[in-house]
């Protein structure tokens, strides 16, 4: 199917979207299909999929657990391929791939970027791949035109964003987790707030928050504070493999900004 | 950051994006003061009147007539704590102080690391968390008591394989959240840019000793140059101050664990392909897709599947040679120099003890083999004695 990009999906939406994460292959080949369908009919604007990585430090303890159950059951990342173009056979919203980059090394960089186009992916995020490293695919990624992710945060300094904006396509991540630990919900707003205020200025790309959403509560902060969508992985994936239960999960979270 | 810490085409900085302030941060303090005097004085201070620098060498009387060559230690077990790993956390501990951080945070396998990590921060007053897989906290008792002794507050690591690769993840993500305030300090010449780099900074003292010392008493240099594999640490320590004298062979050994044709093994650099783990790019055991593989060795400080970018450097130059000697072989060197010569090795420097015996025959009977002791065996003997198959 054709895809939509970021960027059109949020126009046309008109509201932050809904984008909820699973790991491809979790628990297994057969049940991973049943569980992105159901975040598809349950209201996900785009998904973001992770590549299982068996040393994902970027990820949290819920995230890692799916990404040993996917590989437990024998999943390989020729069967992710698989499962990123049959699904993408089935839906026009977009895909993106959260990996780590010793699996993009091993397939080899420019195999790596060509079989994502030729899944249907819409951007790569490679979690362990900082701005210095970015120049080893970038070139590749353009090729195949794949949007190139990088994660910000409050952390980031403008002069750092500056460099990330110039090179950044698809989306901007905006990690939001470092504000959760023991913090005050106003002073998370803050924060995001903050960041937000400082991404507008140098790029005009969506900026999606994520990493440490698990309450209603914290996506509609995200909306108020001007994100364009949030990510919604930890707690999706906890519920893992009930589906009547990722349903309940998803429509609360897309409730909140449907249209 | 000023640089990527390459070694060759090997090493770099493959983190999150998040780690990426606080380790230029880290970078910057370690460029800054690793040539301040200031800094220099109190590192030598406290390596002379703390722990005990310099460390001797021992030549072996008994055994150099059994192999036939001149087999000399540096007797880095002779160190306070028990083993080289105190050099690198007395010098990033202060690092931490000088950067005025208020946490020391430490991944740790066998339990040394985390036991010499917990020991600097009772003397620097600094409070310390160790990240340990379950499965070797179980396996680690006593370092375990050690590390609670020294008031650190050890971490239970149950994800993953529950063992050292999982505690160094663990320990990233708590760094990656609390890097405003934490100070990781890392147990070898792995990692993400600058750790590579500070680790081998600060054990490079061994090998400038060694040299110093084998001219000095023997009027030569080394035939052969031996060191055992974990991380890479000790190894590098020893074998930078010769890596300009052409002569001098330097030998890796690396955990063979059941043989390298079972699978059950840790040789990264004898078995593995280059990879990114941990932050930088190296030799590492991995699956055809870059799965990475669990480690075996009787020797939990062997037990990574990954190596410091510097050796992949160093073997893919040349510069060094890598070998992998099994657990049978490491034993059977813990056994001979126990009773031979008096010295109870640790488990990890047994296996270059062991390639050392391996390649004595090649050396004239006057030719030195150095080989770097890296830590007494006191800590391994209740595993050793409750296996099965000790030969005692
Ligand atoms: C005594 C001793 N030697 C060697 C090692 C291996 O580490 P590295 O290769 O970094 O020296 C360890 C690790 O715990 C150790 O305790």
């Amino acid at each position: 199917m054709l895809k939509n990009t970021y960027r059109e999906v949020c126009e046309k939406k008109g509201k932050p979207l809904f984008i909820p994460f699973v790991v491809l292959g979790d628990p297994d080949k057969c049940k991973t299909f049943e569980i992105i369908r159901t975040l598809i009919q349950s209201g996900a604007d785009a998904l973001e999929l992770g590549l299982p990585f068996s040393d994902p430090p970027a990820d949290g303890p819920v995230i890692q657990a799916a990404d040993t159950r996917a590989l437990r059951s024998g999943i390989r990342v020729d069967d992710c391929f698989d499962i990123l173009k049959e699904i993408r056979a089935s839906t026009d919203i977009p895909i993106g791939l959260l990996v780590y980059f010793n699996l993009v090394l091993q397939r080899g960089i420019g195999k790596f970027y060509s079989d994502c186009q030729k899944s249907g992916v819409s951007s790569v995020l490679i979690a362990d791949l900082p701005l210095e490293h970015a120049g080893e695919v970038l070139p590749e990624a353009s090729k195949h035109s794949i949007a190139p992710v990088f994660l910000i945060s409050e952390l980031t300094d403008e002069k750092r964003l500056e460099k990330i904006c110039k090179v950044a396509g698809g989306y901007l991540y905006i990690v939001s987790y470092l504000g959760v630990t023991g913090l005050a919900d106003s002073v998370f707003e803050n924060k995001i707030k903050m960041v937000i205020k400082r991404a507008r200025k140098y790029s005009d790309l969506p900026l999606f928050v994520g990493f440490g959403i698990n309450t209603v509560k914290q996506a509609k902060m995200a909306g108020r504070c001007g994100a364009d969508g949030v990510i919604v992985g930890s707690r999706i994936v906890r519920e893992i493999p009930d589906t009547e239960r990722i349903k309940k999960t998803c429509r609360m979270f897309s409730k909140v900004f449907c249209t | 950051m000023k640089t990527m810490g390459k070694f060759g085409r090997y090493g770099g900085c493959y983190v999150s994006e998040l780690l990426m302030p606080v380790l230029r941060k880290v970078e910057k303090a370690f460029l800054e003061f690793k040539d301040d005097r200031g800094f220099k004085a109190e590192l030598s201070g406290l390596l002379k009147n703390f722990a005990g620098r310099p460390t001797p060498l021992t030549e072996l009387k008994n055994l150099s007539c059994e192999i036939g060559c001149r087999l000399v230690l540096k007797r880095e077990d002779l160190l306070h704590g028990g083993a080289h790993k105190t050099n690198n956390v007395i010098g990033q501990a202060l690092l931490a102080k000088r950067m005025g951080r208020t946490e020391l945070i430490a991944e740790t396998g066998a339990g040394q690391h985390g036991a010499a990590t917990a020991m600097a921060g009772a003397l620097f007053k600094i409070p310390v968390k160790i990240f340990m897989g379950e499965k070797d906290i179980e396996r680690q008792a006593s370092n375990v008591q050690r590390m609670k002794l020294f008031g650190a507050e050890i971490i239970a690591v149950s994800s993953g394989s529950k063992s050292l690769k999982d505690a160094i993840n663990e320990a990233l993500r708590y760094f990656t959240a609390r890097s405003a305030t934490a100070y990781y300090l890392f147990g070898t010449v792995a990692g993400p840019h600058p750790f590579p780099s500070i680790v081998a900074h600060f054990q490079q003292i061994i090998g400038e000793e060694a040299r110093y010392q084998c001219l000095e008493r023997f009027g030569k240099l080394p035939h052969t140059v031996c060191a055992c594999i974990g991380g890479g640490s000790n190894a590098i320590g020893i074998f930078r101050a010769f890596l300009k004298d052409k002569k001098v062979r330097l030998v890796g050994a690396e955990a063979g664990g059941l043989g390298l044709r079972s699978g059950k093994h840790g040789a990264a650099l004898c078995r593995g392909r280059p990879g990114s783990l941990h932050g930088s790019f190296s030799y590492c055991l991995q699956d055809f897709d870059g799965q990475i593989q669990e480690a075996h060795s009787i020797s939990a400080g062997l037990d990574y599947p990954g190596v410091g970018p510097e050796h992949s450097a160093l073997k893919d130059a040349g510069s060094a040679q890598y070998v992998a000697v099994t657990d049978r072989k490491a034993l059977a060197a813990f056994f001979r120099l126990s009773k031979t010569e008096g010295i109870i090795p640790a488990l990890e420097s047994a296996h270059a003890l062991a390639a050392a015996f391996d390649m004595a025959k090649e050396l004239k009977s006057d030719d030195i083999m150095l080989v770097n002791l890296s830590g007494r065996g006191d800590k391994d003997l209740d595993h050793i004695m409750s296996s099965p198959n000790h030969h005692a």
